[in-house]
Parts: structure tokens; sequence; C-alpha cells
């Protein structure tokens, strides 16, 4: 499964609830303010960290260019563009949107 | 009628008024509208020569990152226009402590100078205002 999420991590906790439910082996991808739980030296970086050991996670770098937030995404987050966002919903079987 | 006014009738002891604003930002960026709904409504402060204070919490600290290029996602870049702000005498602007750290930020990552000032003393700051508009 892909889950996707869209708020920042510091506002709502779709972020945190999505970490909870991911199962071994799927894909995150941030998008649009979601993107803040992408980055270094944050109140949630060490929690998305520990959920890299088991999950995929992507973040949409048009989102994170916007932001201003360049150089900042955590090492070992993958980065794609509108292509790449396309590509990850048809390699996976559904997409879990949280909002 | 008054020219100045485009015909409105103006009470003169009460058109020299000056009232001190608070517009206190909490929300990130793009996400959503209210950032920029914010930054219109207090250049319409500005425009009636109030005392402007703009304050920055939580995910509105986002709103002053350096280096945001909005392109990509096809929506206008209003970044500058905070520094565009001094040029309205608006020079009171006021960063809280405590989002900024949580955020892994410092004020060399902000687009202008802010005051950083812990919850505490914002909470002060506040509590000192006229009128308080919150986004």
């Amino acid at each position: 499964m892909l889950h996707t999420v869209n708020k920042s991590p510091f506002e709502r906790n779709a972020l945190e609830r999505c970490l909870q439910y991911a199962k071994k082996g799927s894909a995150i991808l941030l998008i649009e303010d979601g993107v803040y739980g992408a980055l270094k030296g944050t109140a949630v970086t060490d929690k998305v960290k520990k959920a890299m050991k088991n999950v995929s996670i992507y973040a949409l770098y048009p989102d994170i260019e916007a932001r201003g937030m360049q150089d900042r995404a955590i090492d070992g987050i993958r980065l794609v563009d509108y292509g790449g966002f396309v590509d990850l919903v048809a390699e996976h079987r559904n997409v879990h949107s949280w909002l | 009628m008054s020219e100045t006014t485009g015909g409105v009738e103006m009470d003169e002891d009460v058109s020299g008024v000056v009232k001190k604003f608070l517009y206190v930002n909490r929300k990130a960026p793009y996400g959503t509208i209210y950032a920029l709904e914010s930054l219109e409504v207090v250049l319409i402060a500005a425009a009636f020569d109030q005392d402007v204070s703009l304050v920055f919490l939580d995910d509105g600290v986002y709103q002053l990152a350096k280096g945001q290029h909005t392109k990509t996602i096809d929506v206008k870049n209003f970044s500058p226009t905070y520094r565009a702000l001094e040029g309205y005498d608006i020079e009171k602007l006021y960063v809280e402590k405590e989002s900024l750290e949580a955020r892994g930020l410092t004020t060399e990552d902000l687009i202008v100078p802010v005051t950083l000032l812990p919850a505490a003393e914002m909470a002060e700051l506040m509590d000192g205002q006229d009128v308080v508009l919150s986004f």
C-alpha cells in the first residue's frame, strides 16, 4: 500500500497515525504541508527515521522547494517529482490518502 | 461630502485614532490560504496608518523561510512581500523561540530580521494590544 500525507506533523497527527498504521514494506509519500515531516533536525525527525527501518519514505520535491526546505530532507528519504508520484501510485495495489 | 474619503463622512475625533493591531500567524504557507490572506489584511491596516505588529507561531514560522521557489507548484511566491513590509512602516516582527527551535530553524534561515521571543514574553506582547487578529 502507498500512503500519502499532506498535513504538517506539527499541526495534525496524520503523519503520526500513518506511521503507526503503515505495514512493513509499504511506502509513504509526503506531499504539500506533509513535506515538513521529511526534514532533519525537527521535533519529529527521530520518529520518521525510526519508521524508515520498515517503510520507504518519499517526499514530493516541488513541495519541498516551494517551501524553501531544499537540502533539509532526512538522508534516505527519496525525493520524487510529479512523474515519480504517478509511478508510486501505479506500483502499488492501493493508496491511502491521510487527510 | 469629503473628497479625500471618497464621499464617506469621517468623524474628525475618530479618524486620527491609532490602535495597536497584532496579527498572529500560525499556518504554513501554500498548504492553506491563511498566510496569504493575513498578509493582505496586514497591508490594509498599514494603509490606515495603524500601529501594526506581526507574530509568527507554530507552523507560521515557515512563512518566513528563505529560498522559497514556487514555480513547480504553480502558485505565487509571496515571501518577498515580508521584506517589503518595512516600506509600509511595519517593522515589528516577532517569532516565537520555541516554534523555531522545534523545526530545527534559526533566525539565519529567515528572510527578514525578526525579534525572537519566548512564549511567556509573547503572551505579554499580546496582552498589550488593542486588536488581535489570528490566522
